[in-house]
């Protein structure tokens, strides 16, 4: 790998030296920075990065290498991925190859030497913003400037369509009760959990609530997934269809979305959450759970208006994080119970959509299923 | 939950003294606990013996008692004050075992006495007690590493054979893994179990397989009432499991584990935490991890703050001891705000952006005699932390922030040690767990050896090992570019490495000053970050810097005026808590005088690198480069007023002549050198007719031997520049004298560092043999005011380092007539050498006569002990003095108070570490080697003396038999000793010289014992292992009886029984043992004791 000098621009103008790592190329997004200690890879697998360049604040990232077990997604659909320091040498038993070279094979190019600490300051200040990097062999400080302007950020712009499922598949042996599941960007390890419960049937997210009833589903779960969910009104159309006629859980973006069915706002945070430490309290128990979060905008919990309550806030800036519909089967929560990377403080909730399906037992050895190897209590 | 009412007093138990194993961090964390139980308005009650803790400040508890940390002392305390609770989860494992033996007893735990808080007995016992731990960390899924328990050697041998060696061998109840050892042969296995078993105060070992090898982890876990549980920092050994924890190379956070493994991890804290029922407060949770297939074993658990605790707060930012004390009380996480943030909960897991990097300091040069190898006991004395934006950076500040004179990690002149080994040896030491292994795997690593090679033999992660690779290809780099050829990139690279100035300066043979020049012209300057708990994502209130070179500085202007104040650096012996205090104190004074105090400081463990103690800290190395940094990032975020360096120990004092003089504050560095070089304070002696013994300097032999025909043997040797009597040797004949200057040129541990030079002679003093020793700490201002803080009497004679003798204020021998001289001397030295602040001068009194040994215008290891015996704030005055203000002016104010009437006598003891280095021979000289102190303070000397041997953990004897061998010359004060002890019914058993002079004295000897391994009969060391021996009093001064000495001191301590070295402490304790024959014991608060205390008035119970 030849060491190059590479640029990071923000829209604002704000430059940032470094070193080309991943793929060749330009790289423009909204950039936005994730906390996370751990599990780089789970990070940058997970589709709800779509048009996003990630900045780790850890500065050490690669340091275990990757392996086909901690991807959360068939491929990365991230923008880019600044870091501080790649390691130049991996060290774990479970390591199977470089992140760098996983980079460069799913065309994510990256930039590291990169004062990443100053890059969250401004986005903290500036929320998230757009931003472009590429070698300055081909790129120059003005030609970067223009990419990062010329990028639409993610308010309104559907990611959704990007990262689904063109075609749905199952994950299923008969034995057990069908959830439907929409791909809205659908993390793995989600899979693996509802599939250690129930048989699921992955569908595309623009699934008509029609077609999803016609599957005959016990459930129907809402998945994470990139972008503004305002910009995917057909899932929301879908989703008000189906309230009332079958349970649903969601996560994230299916969070987010089954606020809009009710009838909520949702509104973009300034720079989002993006780590594994918030604190959220669920507020029926009171317990505190720490939690994996990824998001940019979020449930406006006041428009709820009487048709759902809050059942879960992040104690950090009161950022609604779960919500319970009051004339329906359904919830939803806006952090991540699946974690991967993260905490397994809030893995409950699959018991939860579980017992609300009648189901009381995972599965104890789920044949031809994947392999449910995290979190599973 | 809001915090309890139904308690309204709180009794802390501190930690003790300091020894390895348990150092500052109990101080750091009791004073949070303090200050916080305090704010919260209960009545706190604090037990603590060390005199040299903030802890054991007056206005941190409500009641203070300076008093032995032992079960029948608490108990006293306990009648006396009835506090609702006890709360030992906050002064290691010493408050840990006290808490038990009360609960035992029954004085706490049970109605009617105190409730236990912080964790109950069943918790406790289930994590202290291994075989407990094993089958509840069995019963909830955990893997443990297969282990038997054994109380004989019979039961040992049992389990043995069943695992199978290697095998780890560990005590019960021992802090710091002392006892612990790795067998591979059944010889080793047998001598390592019978120890154990003795050392354990429950007699029982556990025996389990050895897992050397296997990557070791640390969690730092919290728990409130409401069963929340975060984890605040994980922690990663760069030294496999084999090597003890508090002697390993530790980094934060966790860098080789991916998410999936660390969950598991965190998954498996929270199931001990909660299996073993700590209900509130921290833990610390050790797990091993098989490199080759993730298997993970849990090794043990701490029910308690400990120092990984304090390491992971400062890592952190997240105060574990303070948020421990407030879920104690009841408090929930969520109900407590983060102190940085102020925006944000405490219930989270703080995210870092940046690598922390400790690394333990030992004192092997102390202890010649042991091995030098890191194994499962833990053996350093002290650590320094560094931050660094990346693991190379972390690591060359923390080896430099060690100060043993390297640079960084290699790439300075102490590199050349390792250069004549050829590669297989250099693995072969590399390999082993010492000192040394982290330049061991830089210089293989430079020489080519592949990280593969290196991780095979080794067992450090490979990960680390090409880190620090990529430190040694830069050097390449480096040395090919050239000073000249170095551009703004190259600068960046180099310093974002890690690379000091003077490493690169000694890479290309220019001068520290001129790098340092050239790089600020091509503009690669330092950068502050800042310790937030939350990697950015919040803004942060509270200004804990650390440097890295990056785009970025953060920190903001202020409008105050500044002063820095410089901190002591890694603990070690003879520069330790005291000094942090000092700091600790100054920048409280200059605080409440309106300064905005900054602090430098490297240590983790202090009370000064709490983020809350000083308005700014940075956790820095305390370098001239680091310090440079500092002073100027102050200078241009505000005025810097000056910077205080007398009050750190030698660390700050060796910067001070560096430094811009303008900034100096207190004593100049002027005066400083004055009091040091040789010539110039003799010349000031002579000037104020003040004797001194008769000497000279010498830098080679034949200089020596001029100045000791002169003279005459005894000699002491003394190099100049170095604390706690480094090196130093009283020197009886011309053999001794040729040993000790080959020592200090080239073969001793100050010989490595450079030996000696016209500017770093030795002294060589006429030794002055049966002289009482007397130390005096003292404050002038800049009007010429001086004030006597405290003259303290030793207890033992000149000739055992000030640092390791036992001292008392008031003097308790010396006339008024010798005190005025004294005081005297010390006034006009305190104005010659211009003193501005604290200087401390050592005398040595010989019939009647008083020679001055040394002067050292700047705080000394006493201050602390002087402002508890007194009462006043001395280290408090001073700082303010330094700053311009006058001691008058002090008094009007309040702060420079009247000593306390006293009607009582302080004693302060040392504690030596003799109990880690069993190789060692325990006899005190001129080589400071004790590790920390205790106070004693009782109403006569003796029953003080008594007092101080208890908190030092030797329990002086109330009746039995007392073996006594003395040199010729102790003859007398032994005598007089061994009269009291007859007169406390104790039986006297003696050697022979020792007992005719005893006969002709007309006491009785019981039992006369044989030289050892002579003669006929008992010998001394089968006559202490027959048990019938309570007290030992060997006093083997000069040459002869040596080496029978130490074998009866070897004895003593394999067998527990107390051992003086010296007639006169012999002869306190008997004092002691008779006083306290006539008195009950009675404990008394330090606030009382401040006050004067009348005998005529009865002590009455506290509580109504």
């Amino acid at each position: 790998m030849s060491v190059r000098d590479a640029l990071l621009v923000l829209a604002d103008g704000t430059t940032f030296e470094g070193e080309t790592i991943g793929a060749e190329g330009l790289a423009a997004g909204e950039v936005v920075f994730n906390t996370v200690l751990s599990g780089y890879q789970e990070v940058v697998t997970d589709p709800s990065y779509a048009g996003q360049i990630i900045t780790f604040t850890y500065p050490h990232i690669g340091n275990y290498g990757v392996n086909l077990a901690d991807f959360e997604s068939r491929r990365p659909f991230c923008r880019g991925v600044v870091v501080r320091a790649l390691a130049r040498r991996r060290s774990s038993w479970r390591s199977e190859a470089d992140l760098d070279a996983q980079l460069r094979a799913y065309g994510i190019p990256g930039i590291a030497g990169i004062d990443t600490r100053k890059l969250t300051r401004r986005i903290r200040e500036l929320g998230a913003v757009p931003g472009a990097f590429g070698s300055l062999d081909s790129h120059d400080e003005a030609s970067l400037l223009a990419a990062a302007r010329a990028e639409p950020g993610t308010h309104g712009v559907d990611l959704v369509a990007q990262v689904t499922t063109p075609l749905a598949y199952r994950l299923a042996d008969g034995q057990r009760p069908l959830v439907v599941a929409y791909d809205f960007g659908i993390k793995r390890t989600i899979l693996r959990h509802l599939a250690s419960w129930f048989d699921v049937e992955v569908v595309p997210a623009d699934t008509s609530a029609a077609d999803t009833l016609a599957r005959g589903p016990a459930g129907v779960f809402l998945s994470n997934g990139p972008g503004d969910p305002a910009a995917v009104p057909y899932a929301r159309d879908a989703i008000a269809a189906l309230l009332g006629e079958v349970p649903i859980f969601g996560i994230c973006l299916g969070h987010q979305l089954l606020g809009r069915a009710l009838g909520a706002d949702t509104v973009k945070l300034p720079f989002g959450h993006h780590g594994g430490n918030h604190p959220v309290r669920n507020l029926a128990t009171g317990r505190i759970e720490i939690t994996s979060q990824n998001h940019n905008f979020a449930v406006d919990a006041d428009s709820l208006a009487g048709r759902a309550e809050m059942t879960h806030v992040n104690l950090n800036d009161g950022v609604c994080e779960g919500l319970r519909v009051l004339d329906a089967p359904a919830f939803s929560v806006q952090h991540h119970p699946e974690a991967a990377p993260g905490p397994h403080d809030s893995v409950y909730l699959f018991d939860e959509f579980a017992t609300m399906l009648g189901v009381t037992q995972p599965r104890t050895a789920p044949a031809g299923l994947p392999v449910a190897e995290r979190g599973v209590a | 939950m809001p915090k309890r009412t139904d308690i309204e007093s709180i009794l802390l138990i501190g930690a003790g003294p300091i020894v390895i194993g348990q150092a500052c961090e109990f101080d750091y964390s009791g004073t949070q606990a303090c200050k916080v139980l305090g704010e919260e308005g209960y009545r706190v009650i604090l037990a603590n013996s060390n005199p040299a803790t903030i802890m054991t400040d007056p206005e941190f508890a409500d009641a203070t008692y300076i008093e032995p940390l032992d079960v029948d002392i608490l108990c006293r305390i306990i009648e006396r004050e009835r506090p609702d609770a006890v709360l030992p989860t906050l002064g290691g494992q010493t408050a840990l075992n006290l808490a038990m033996e009360l609960v035992e007893r029954g004085a706490v735990g049970v109605p009617g006495t105190p409730e236990l808080i912080g964790a109950n007995a069943e918790a406790i016992r289930t994590a202290e007690d291994r075989g407990l731990f094993k089958i509840a960390m069995q019963g909830i899924g955990l893997s443990v590493p297969e282990s038997g328990v054994a109380h004989s050697m019979a039961e040992a041998e049992v389990v043995a054979a069943q695992i199978g060696l290697p095998l780890v061998i560990r005590p019960a109840f021992i802090l710091g893994g002392k006892g612990t050892g790795i067998a591979s042969t059944p010889e080793e296995f047998t001598r390592l179990a019978a120890h154990g078993i003795a050392a354990s105060p429950v007699k029982e070992i556990l025996i389990e397989r050895s897992i050397a090898g296997w990557k070791e982890y640390e969690l730092e876990v919290m728990r409130d009432t409401a069963d929340n549980c975060v984890i605040i920092c994980s922690i990663e050994n760069l030294d496999p499991m084999g090597v003890h924890t508090g002697d390993s190379i530790t980094v934060a956070p966790a860098q080789t584990l991916s998410d999936v493994e660390y969950q598991l991890m965190r998954d498996a804290a929270f199931a001990c935490i909660r299996r073993v029922g700590v209900e509130t407060g921290g833990s610390n949770v050790q797990f091993a991890i098989n490199p080759a297939n993730g298997d993970m074993v849990i090794i043990e658990m701490n029910p308690r703050v400990s120092r990984s605790s304090a390491l992971a707060s400062k890592a952190t930012g997240f105060p574990i001891a303070k948020i421990a004390a407030k879920l104690a009380v009841g408090y929930t996480l969520d109900e407590i705000p983060n102190d940085i943030t102020r925006a944000t909960p405490a219930s989270f897991e703080p995210a870092i952006d940046y690598v922390v990097t400790k690394v333990p300091r030992w004192a092997f040069e102390k202890f010649p005699d042991s091995p030098g190898v890191l194994g499962t006991s833990m053996q350093s004395v002290g650590e320094a932390m560094a931050i660094g934006r990346t693991f190379p950076e972390s690591i060359q500040k923390a080896m430099r922030s060690l100060e043993l004179g390297r640079y960084g990690l290699g790439c300075d002149p102490a590199e050349r040690v390792l250069e004549d080994l050829d590669d297989e040896e250099l693995l072969r030491r590399a390999a082993i767990g010492t000192p040394d292994r982290p330049f061991q795997l830089e210089a293989a690593l430079r020489r080519g050896i592949s990280v593969e090679v290196l991780a095979e033999r080794t067992k450090v992660d490979p990960w680390f090992l090409d880190q620090i690779l990529s430190i040694v290809e830069e050097r390449e780099v480096l040395a090919v570019t050239g000073f000249a050829g170095m551009d703004r990139r190259a600068w960046r690279r180099a310093k974002r490495l890690g690379y000091s100035d003077a490493q690169l300066g000694w890479l290309w043979d220019v001068p520290e000053a001129d790098v340092r020049a050239a790089r600020h012209h091509a503009g690669v300057r330092v950068t502050f970050k800042t310790v937030d708990t939350c990697a950015a994502e919040f803004d942060a209130q509270t200004p804990y810097h650390y440097s890295s070179y990056e785009d970025e500085d953060e920190v903001t202007y202020s409008g105050r005026e500044k002063v820095l104040i410089l901190g002591s650096g890694p603990n070690r012996i003879g520069q330790g808590i005291e000094f942090d205090y000092c700091c600790v104190h100054a920048s409280f004074a200059l605080a409440e005088a309106g300064y905005e105090t900054v602090m430098l400081n490297c240590n983790p463990e202090t009370v000064s690198t709490d983020y809350d103690t000083s308005d700014r800290l940075y956790f820095e190395p305390l370098t001239l480069e680091d310090a440079l940094n500092v002073i100027e990032a102050e200078q241009l975020s505000g005025t810097l007023k000056g910077v205080i360096v007398s009050l750190g120990g030698q660390t700050p004092l060796k910067l001070a002549g560096l430094l811009p003089e303008e900034l100096i504050l207190g004593t100049s560095a002027e005066s400083i050198d004055l009091a040091e070089d040789r010539e110039r304070w003799n010349a000031l002696c002579a000037r104020l007719e003040i004797p001194q013994p008769a000497g000279g300097t010498a830098t080679t032999l034949e200089q020596a031997r001029v100045i000791v025909e002169k003279i005459g043997y005894p000699v002491l040797m003394r190099p100049s520049y170095v604390l706690g009597g480094r090196a130093m040797e009283i020197v009886y004949d011309d053999q001794s004298l040729c040993g000790a200057m080959e020592q200090l040129a080239r073969f001793g541990s100050l010989g490595r560092e450079g030996g000696l030079s016209a500017e770093r002679p030795v002294l060589v003093d006429r030794f002055l043999e049966d002289a009482t020793e007397v130390d005096v700490d003292a404050i002038r201002d800049q009007a010429g005011e001086v004030i006597i803080g405290g003259v303290m009497e030793h207890v033992e004679e000149a000739g055992v380092h000030s640092g390791d003798s036992a001292c008392a204020i008031p003097p308790y021998s010396l006339s008024p007539e010798t005190l005025a001289v004294i005081e005297a001397h010390t006034r006009a030295i305190a104005t010659e050498l211009a003193v501005v602040g604290l200087i401390n001068v050592q005398y040595a009194v010989k019939a009647n006569q008083v020679f001055v040994i040394e002067a050292n215008p700047r705080a000394s290891r006493t201050v602390p002990f002087v402002a508890k015996a007194t009462g006043v704030p001395l280290v408090k005055v001073a700082a303010r003095v330094m700053v311009g203000a006058t001691l008058e002016e002090l008094r009007q104010e309040g702060l420079l108070c009247a000593p306390s009437p006293g009607g009582y006598v302080a004693v302060k003891e040392a504690v030596l570490p003799f109990n880690r280095f069993p190789d060692a021979d325990s006899v005190l000289g001129p080589e400071m080697r004790s590790t920390g102190e205790v106070m004693g303070i009782d109403s006569t000397f003796g029953l003080a003396f008594a007092k101080s041997q208890l908190a030092a953990g030797d329990r002086l004897p109330d009746a039995g038999c007392v073996f006594m061998s003395l040199a010729n010359r102790d003859k007398t004060v032994g005598i007089e000793a061994a009269r009291r002890f007859v007169q406390a019914g104790f039986t006297i058993a003696a050697t022979a010289g020792t007992a005719d002079a005893l006969d002709l004295a007309g006491i009785a000897v019981a039992i006369r014992v044989a030289k050892v391994g002579e003669g006929t009969g008992m010998d001394a060391v089968e006559l202490i292992e027959s048990d019938r021996v309570q007290l030992v009093v060997n006093s083997p001064r000069g040459r002869g009886a040596r080496a029978d000495g130490a074998h009866i001191r070897a004895a003593a301590a394999a067998q527990g029984v107390p051992c003086l070295t010296t007639a006169a402490a012999g002869l306190a304790a008997a004092s002691g043992i008779l006083d306290r024959a006539a008195h009950e014991v009675t404990v008394r608060t330090l606030q009382e004791y401040h006050q004067g205390i009348d005998h005529d008035r009865p002590l009455l119970p506290l509580h109504e």
